[in-house]
């Protein structure tokens, strides 16, 4: 029977997504518990499936019984478990928590959950699939139902939405196209089948230009600089719920898909003369300069974590171009670290502040749990111990040095500093500012304050526990342990 | 808002195909194993028999036989019965979208072909709601907004 945990997590929110439009018929309020649920049970089955695959080996999964290289497979291995457990863990406090404000969709709830959970679905099967068409199909699945989410703001959230729709078409199409290259010179998708034949084929021309596709492909949809153009935007307009579901799981979907790609299956690529490694990396330096710079001369508060999430993406984007043990361990961590921080984040500011851009400060003066969690969620962006973010930092740190690429160390701790400006404007501004208006925001509701305070104890818990995380799941995920 | 055609010609000659239509739907569906067709041509067919409908009766005649969120219910329900045939598998423990596992006192073979026919019912329930819905949503849009 553990075998089958490898498809269950994207079978769960796909069906309570698809359930969501027939239960409308009958019982439109029934549709938050639901998807709560179903996220809440796919956490707990990834949970189970990482578990299952930490002592019992990776597991293949061949969809409808027909073997690979001919039939499609899933496949779960300690990289991917842990991925899905993230994703799944995000979205669950991000749909508890955005239950208040998504009434505002009134009849359309329902169909606001189905797409959030598609969402889900996608991301979780992109992260688990082992065959390099099918991610394209479930990153397709995930980025409409996205499209669709962010431009049910209407106004502005429309022309934000359209740009990402544009972007992210563009993206995939890259993807798609470097897909096609490498099976035109291999002759085969399936992920470990490719990886096989990459050394006989890795001089041709056709084989780097479909990793230099892909790469770019991928590094779109991650947000890395300088092709994040569309994220701003995006995060900034899509309504409050929306904006603090995707903000924390799109990118990093993307991050695993760069790292899965282009470290695993096409790994020779350095020896042929390519720097993807090395432009990776010094893109993902720029991105946290670039995102830091932004973030802090922003006045609209969504904006400026919008910017924070281009500058943290850049961290993931450092350790995987470096690729060794310990970059590749703190990219991994990022990936987890961010997810929370950013989730917490955007639940906080979504309760608060809304659109009122935060000239107007001190709206969250009534909210001490919502600015104490924003507050350890802003320590974690910086890298304050225990908070989980010092500690995924402080492994790139070791990596760089280890690479030898000190001008990147460097890079790394002005993004902290440049956290700690924004970080600080953000939190003293909206929670503790002085209020410009006589309005205080009353403290958030319960759901609200539930998933905040889980999140904030998630954040703390990834620091303290790191070296479990690290020395349990993550050092059986680099390339060098297998 | 799309009206009534008032043409004797056109009324007539849609009362008689729309039935047929309908009918050709199904055909094309349970023929998909042996001839050219399948489920999502089968689900256009259907969407177009209910989308002449509107056009040659006005769109509240469409309103008596169908409203979007049947159709959007209709549209789930179908993929939920693609899902839905896969699951079999997984219970047994063979694997997800495995057709020969469906409890059926069958050849595998045979059980494979059926759960064929499931999924390409559930391709066409998805196509025609989605193909209905996409249709009311354009042609309910106001054309001054």
């Amino acid at each position: 029977m553990h075998r089958q945990l490898a498809i269950l997590p994207v079978l769960v929110p796909l069906v309570a997504a698809l359930i969501q439009p027939i239960l409308a018929l009958a019982s439109p309020a029934a549709a938050w518990p639901i998807a709560v649920a179903a996220a809440a049970v796919t956490t707990v089955l990834a949970t189970i499936a990482l578990a299952a695959v930490l002592t019992g080996g990776t597991i293949r999964y061949p969809l409808g019984g027909w073997e690979p290289p001919w039939g499609i497979e899933v496949v779960l291995d300690p990289l991917s478990g842990f991925t899905v457990m993230v994703l799944a863990a995000v979205a669950t406090a991000s749909l508890l928590a955005g239950g208040p404000q998504a009434r505002a969709y009134g009849a359309r709830e329902p169909i606001y959950y189905a797409l959030a959970l598609i969402v889900l679905t996608g991301l979780i099967g992109m992260v688990v699939s082992g065959d390099l068409f099918n991610v394209f199909v479930f990153l397709e699945l995930s980025s409409i139902a996205s499209y669709a989410l962010v431009g049910s703001g209407g106004g502005r959230a429309l022309a934000a939405a359209f740009r990402y729709v544009i972007l992210g078409t563009m993206g995939a199409s890259f993807y798609l196209l470097g897909v096609g290259f490498l099976y035109a010179v291999t002759g085969t998708l399936n992920m470990a089948d490719l990886a096989a034949r990459v050394p006989d084929v890795s001089g041709s021309s056709l084989y780097l230009g479909g990793v230099v596709l892909i790469a770019i492909g991928l590094a779109l949809k991650m947000g890395l600089f300088p092709l994040h153009w569309w994220l701003p935007d995006v995060y900034t307009y899509a309504p409050s719920p929306v904006a603090s579901l995707l903000a924390p799981i799109a990118t990093k979907a993307a991050a695993y898909m760069v790292a899965r790609i282009l470290l695993y299956v096409l790994r020779p690529v350095e020896a042929v003369g390519l720097p993807v490694g090395t432009i990776l990396a010094w893109a993902g330096g720029l991105s946290i300069l670039f995102g830091g710079i932004l973030a802090i001369r922003q006045t609209d508060a969504r904006r400026l974590l919008a910017y924070s999430s281009v500058g943290q993406v850049g961290y993931i984007g450092v350790g995987l171009g470096l690729a060794n043990d310990a970059a590749l361990v703190g990219a991994y961590l990022h990936i987890l670290n961010h997810a929370l921080l950013k989730a917490a984040l955007f639940i906080a500011v979504g309760a608060t502040a809304l659109h009122v851009g935060f000239r107007t400060g001190g709206l969250g003066r009534g909210m001490p749990v919502t600015a104490t969690v924003a507050v350890v969620a802003g320590l974690s962006a910086v890298g304050v111990p225990p908070a989980g973010g010092f500690f995924s930092k402080w492994y790139l740190l070791q990596g760089t040095l280890e690479a030898r690429q000190p001008l990147l160390t460097v890079v790394i701790l002005l993004g902290s500093l440049l956290a700690v400006a924004y970080m600080y404007r953000l939190t003293e501004t909206v929670w503790r500012g002085q209020s410009a208006v006589p309005r205080v925001t009353p403290e958030a509701q319960p759901a609200v304050l539930i998933s905040l305070v889980v999140l904030a104890f998630a954040i703390v818990a990834a620091g303290v526990g790191n070296t479990a995380i690290v020395s349990h799941v993550l050092t059986a995920a680099v390339p060098s342990a297998r | 808002m799309i009206e009534r055609h008032e043409s004797v010609v056109v009324t007539t000659f849609a009362r008689l195909v729309i039935p047929l239509t309908h009918l050709f739907a199904l055909y094309v569906l349970v023929h998909g194993h042996e001839s050219p067709g399948g489920g999502f041509q089968a689900g256009v067919i259907l969407a177009a028999g209910y989308i002449l409908m509107a056009l040659a009766f006005g769109r509240e005649q469409l309103d008596r036989h169908v409203n979007e969120r049947l159709c959007l219910a209709l549209a789930s329900g179908g993929v939920l019965l693609y899902v839905g045939t896969g699951v079999p598998g997984i219970v047994t423990g063979s694997a997800f979208l495995d057709y020969s596992a469906l409890p059926l006192p069958l050849s595998p073979a045979r059980a494979r072909w059926l759960g064929i026919l499931l999924v390409e019912t559930g391709v066409t329930a998805a196509v025609a709601g989605t193909l209905i819905v996409l249709f009311v949503r354009l042609a309910d849009r106001d054309p001054d907004a």
